[in-house]
């Protein structure tokens, strides 16, 4: 029971902190959302021209460095990698397109739902669907084979960038771009995104939480320990809300987001299912990169180069719903999310498991 | 006592890999794992489908010995 409290408590802090944060100026149900954060950072940067999502988000850089910190603390950091970099890169860009289909990570989607966004609960059943997809192909061997012990240099790298990144938000300089309306400009103030994010970054490492790992383990091996945290963030944000007069039940109208079920629904099952091969959710990627992993930090770079195709094609949905482009986008993802599946598996050798 | 090997896998693997040698290996199997997330996640595993366990730690690594 006492491992079970520390990811209960991690669940509820989050929740918690996304209602806080939302409070003191992040936009509509979005106290974290790892796809649309990473999103604004690669606006800022400049990848993608999206005017009004530009932001270099204190929450991310605050994760990253926070499990970092908290791992090293604990002799946990592990400088490692190697385990199918490239397919985890293209694995992470289709999460990337299937998020901003949708609008939301997995945890913004727990987040839309506690605020009474009855379209993400579209998106949970799309998401289950796409996490017992990628199950289907657990069950039949997918793996993409064991990392290797690296320098801890290789380890370092990807903290040291983010605190490259907070270095450019800090200073400001003019070639990056900042949103001047829209939710790009919606923002905590900086210390607050990223205290927020170091205590959740630390917490999150100490209890492993994944939003689709929670998931994931109940089907598999009927393990509601991931689980709890999953409910925990629902329970806490829900209440939250609630006192702070921010629960507004309906489908129509719900701060950024679209009322095109199928596309909600298909959104999140990319996400769910291309979770499920790379082995954790968009938070679980950036805790997992601050404590060396380095197949993570492949999957995050993959995330913000998924956000830049999907502005600079037009895959991103809008409050007016899905795009064509978008909608194109998803039946190539779903083929090379069924190559890569395939291939992985063991379909092709005598011991294949039933 | 058959033996298998978990290093270096990414979650899940290193609790399917032991549910599946535990389907074959009834009586019991040792289970190395490298990291602690993998030492938590097999453990939970190996006790929740009723085994006892003993740890024992050798060169950072861990070895999980499950027993009916």
């Amino acid at each position: 029971m006492k491992e079970k409290s520390g990811i209960i408590i991690t669940g509820g802090i989050i929740g918690l902190f996304a209602v806080l944060l939302v409070y003191f100026g992040n936009p509509a149900n979005m106290g974290f959302c790892i796809a649309c954060f990473i999103r604004d950072t690669a606006g800022a940067l400049g990848f993608h021209r999206a005017e009004v999502v530009q932001y270099i988000r204190p929450e991310i850089i605050g994760l990253v460095i926070g499990s970092f910190i908290f791992a090293s603390k604990n002799k946990e950091f592990s400088s490692q990698g190697g385990s199918s970099p490239v397919t985890r890169f293209v694995l992470s860009i289709i999460v990337m397109i299937g998020a901003l289909i949708f609008l939301g990570c997995p945890l913004r989607m727990v987040l839309r739902i506690a605020g009474g966004d009855f379209n993400a609960i579209i998106g949970l059943v799309g998401f289950v669907f796409g996490i017992y997809v990628g199950i289907f192909f657990l069950n039949k061997g997918f793996n993409l084979k064991r990392s290797y012990k690296l320098t801890n240099l290789e380890g370092y790298l990807f903290p040291a960038i983010n605190v490259g990144l907070l270095a450019l938000l800090i200073m400001a300089p003019a070639f990056l771009f900042f949103s001047e309306s829209g939710p790009g400009s919606s923002a905590a103030p900086v210390w607050i995104s990223l205290a927020a994010g170091l205590i959740v970054g630390a917490l999150a490492q100490k209890s492993r939480l994944c939003t689709v790992g929670g998931t994931r383990d109940m089907i598999l091996f009927r393990d509601n320990y991931l689980m709890l945290g999953f409910l925990s963030i629902l329970a806490v944000s829900f209440v939250g809300n609630l006192l702070l007069q921010k629960f507004n039940p309906g489908f129509a109208g719900q701060p950024i987001a679209h009322t095109d079920g199928l596309w909600n629904f298909l959104g999140m099952t990319l996400v769910g299912w291309a979770s499920v091969l790379l082995g954790g959710c968009p938070l679980r990627q950036l805790i997992l990169a601050g404590e060396g992993n380095t197949d993570s930090a492949i999957s995050a770079i993959g995330l913000l180069v998924g956000a830049a195709i999907s502005h600079n094609f037009g895959l991103a949905s809008s409050a007016k719903g899905a795009t064509p482009n978008g909608q194109i986008s998803v039946g190539i993802c779903i083929l090379i999310l069924l190559a890569i599946s395939w291939a992985n598996s063991e379909f092709l050798s005598k011991n294949a498991q039933s | 006592m058959k033996t298998i090997d978990t290093c270096g896998m990414s979650c899940p693997q290193p609790v399917l890999m032991t549910k599946k040698a535990l389907n074959e290996e009834k009586d019991g199997i040792d289970v190395i794992v490298d990291n602690n997330t993998a030492k938590g996640n097999v453990l939970r595993f190996m006790k929740s489908a009723g085994y006892s366990v003993e740890i024992e730690e050798k060169d950072g690594t861990f070895v999980l010995k499950a027993k009916k």
